[in-house]
């Protein structure tokens, strides 16, 4: 059964969601088994569109709850398919459960997660505590802070997931609304150009090999449960960032847009810097430049991938630097923020002199504004000039009420 | 198995079934199939059994009844003769015995550790039938 090519133009304007549908048709994705869920839906249902106009052969699995889809995903990567899927917020939380099972079973499935609050109270924007609840499921985690990169990061995550030395399921995660549904220009690549940097898709294991019968899905208890956890620790810890290394590398050959696991902007000679992840990258390096016209030397880190943690590159990056804050847009629920404890973890037995405080910010769709931004980087600079940090090490930005400040 | 590292496992708990390539497997007899070690046909699966079925072979008429009925196909059965059972599968359901159609059963109950020849020499004789 054949299926119509598309024609793009250079330039398309795509929202987020849309341009990983793109993707997803241009990988020629065997199987989608998906449920909707605000604001990841135009993923699924894009794929969908692009199945029943014959654009890509595939298999579309309608389920019945998000736990469903990512199982219906979990047996179609067993049996040897390209498997993809979308979710968002509360449909990744009922689908955590099996998470665990298709990064322990080593199967390759890439999960676009549109980065949304988790309820109480209920509310459908972005902010990264969907992203941060699955932080050890043991998934690489990629991050795109636009529409472009929502694009470009999911042939790289088919690229390195599928992968026989990898063989780990990845996620890309992007903002909800501010990236999903904010059409942007998107650089694109043709069908046959994008289909083979990802490559025919090479079985491994599969359950289709009749000559070969396999059981996946076995029960160990303590007798072999830890070795095949730790082989998986293992493998993302040595194998995986190689591998995302060069994926980076031959898609910025094959299309002249380079990403990096830690991206830097303005840092070289930085004294101050913000690490964040998701569209306030963008905010943020808009006012780190105006903070330099007014000669305070400011630079921003996007964290381009979550997991594997890229501890040597950040530690690399922010050791010259006088003062850093860790953006968290997650509720750290009675600890300090990821990013603030990973940053700490990768530079504390070091002798850098870095000074480093944690922001919660953004939760559920709060704005990060350039005001907000100008303010944070004022008190990074009265930090790094006074030698300590003058403020209590986890503040919240942009919340109404008392100032809230701990630590 | 019992010293292998973690890096000697094939990744993803995948186990194969079989050595080499499965061939007609459906015309190979079970004890001639080249099952490997860690297939749940080699490896023991019934440590948590704490009764087991006795076969008593003198009042069988082999009508594969309890060949049927077993959930963990632990009955072992060669041209619709019962031979006994696979005592490294059964999880002693008791099933095979409520299935027994013949006076007295040929198939009986018995703690994990009582003793087979024992247990077969004092078998309950045949219970008479109230009219």
């Amino acid at each position: 059964m054949a299926f119509d090519k598309m024609e793009l133009r250079d330039i398309e304007v795509w929202d987020g969601n849309f341009a990983a549908a793109q993707a997803l048709r241009q990988c020629q994705v065997d199987v989608v088994s998906a449920y909707p869920i605000t604001p990841s839906t135009p993923i699924v249902e894009g794929y969908a569109k692009f199945k029943s106009d014959n654009y890509v052969e595939g298999e579309f699995v309608m389920v019945e709850s998000e736990h469903a889809a990512m199982s219906g995903c979990i047996g179609a990567a067993a049996a040897g398919g390209r498997v993809a899927t979308a979710t968002s917020s509360q449909g990744l939380a009922l689908m955590a459960e099996t998470l665990y099972q298709a990064s322990g079973m080593r199967l390759p499935i890439v999960l676009n997660i549109v980065n949304r609050a988790l309820a109480a109270p209920l509310n459908v924007n972005g902010d990264h505590s969907d992203m941060y609840m699955v932080r050890d499921s043991g998934w690489i985690q990629f991050d795109a802070f636009s529409p472009q990169e929502a694009y470009d990061l999911n042939f790289v995550a088919f690229k390195v997931s599928e992968d026989h030395e990898v063989r780990t399921p990845a996620i890309v995660n992007q903002d909800g609304f501010m990236t999903s549904h904010t059409a942007q220009g998107v650089h694109t690549i043709d069908d046959d150009t994008a289909f083979n940097f990802v490559g025919e898709y090479k079985p491994m294991n599969d359950m289709l090999d009749f000559e070969h019968p396999v059981t996946h899905g076995v029960q160990t208890e303590e007798d072999w449960h830890f070795e095949h956890k730790a082989r998986q620790h293992n493998d993302m810890m040595t194998i995986v960032p190689g591998k995302i290394d060069a994926a980076f590398e031959e898609f910025a050959k094959l299309t002249g847009r380079k990403y990096n696991q830690v991206e830097q902007y303005d840092m070289d000679d930085a004294d101050i810097a913000v690490v964040c992840m998701g569209t306030s990258v963008e905010t943020a390096r808009e006012v780190a430049k105006e903070m330099r016209e007014k000669g305070i030397k400011a630079g921003v880190i996007g964290l381009r991938v979550f997991r594997p943690f890229p501890f040597a590159s950040i530690a690399n990056a922010l050791k010259d630097v006088k003062a850093v804050a860790a953006l968290d847009r997650s509720a750290p629920g009675g600890t300090p923020g990821a990013l603030f404890n990973e940053i700490a973890g990768s530079l504390f037995n070091s002798d850098t002199k870095m000074l480093l405080s944690g922001y919660i910010y953004g939760l559920g769709g709060r704005d990060l504004t350039k005001k907000h931004l100008v303010d944070l980087y004022t008190e990074l600079q009265a930090n790094a000039d006074a030698g300590k940090v003058l403020t209590q090490q986890q503040q919240f930005i942009g919340v109404r009420g008392p100032k809230l400040a701990y630590l | 198995m019992a010293n292998t590292g973690w890096d000697e496992f094939e990744i993803g708990a995948m186990l194969r079934t079989f050595e080499g390539e499965a061939g007609d497997i459906a015309a190979t007899l079970q004890e001639d199939r080249k099952y490997t070690e860690n297939s749940s046909f080699s490896a023991s699966v019934a440590d948590w059994r704490i009764e087991k079925p006795i076969f008593a072979k003198d009042y069988c008429i082999d009508c594969q009844f309890c060949w049927i009925y077993c959930p963990d196909i632990s009955i072992i059965s060669r041209d619709k003769k019962m031979i006994g059972i696979d005592m490294d599968h059964c999880k002693g359901c008791g099933i095979c015995v409520e299935v027994c159609p013949t006076n007295p059963k040929s198939l009986l109950m018995f703690p994990e550790l009582a003793d087979e020849e024992t247990e077969i020499a004092q078998w309950p004789a045949k219970e008479k039938k109230e009219k």
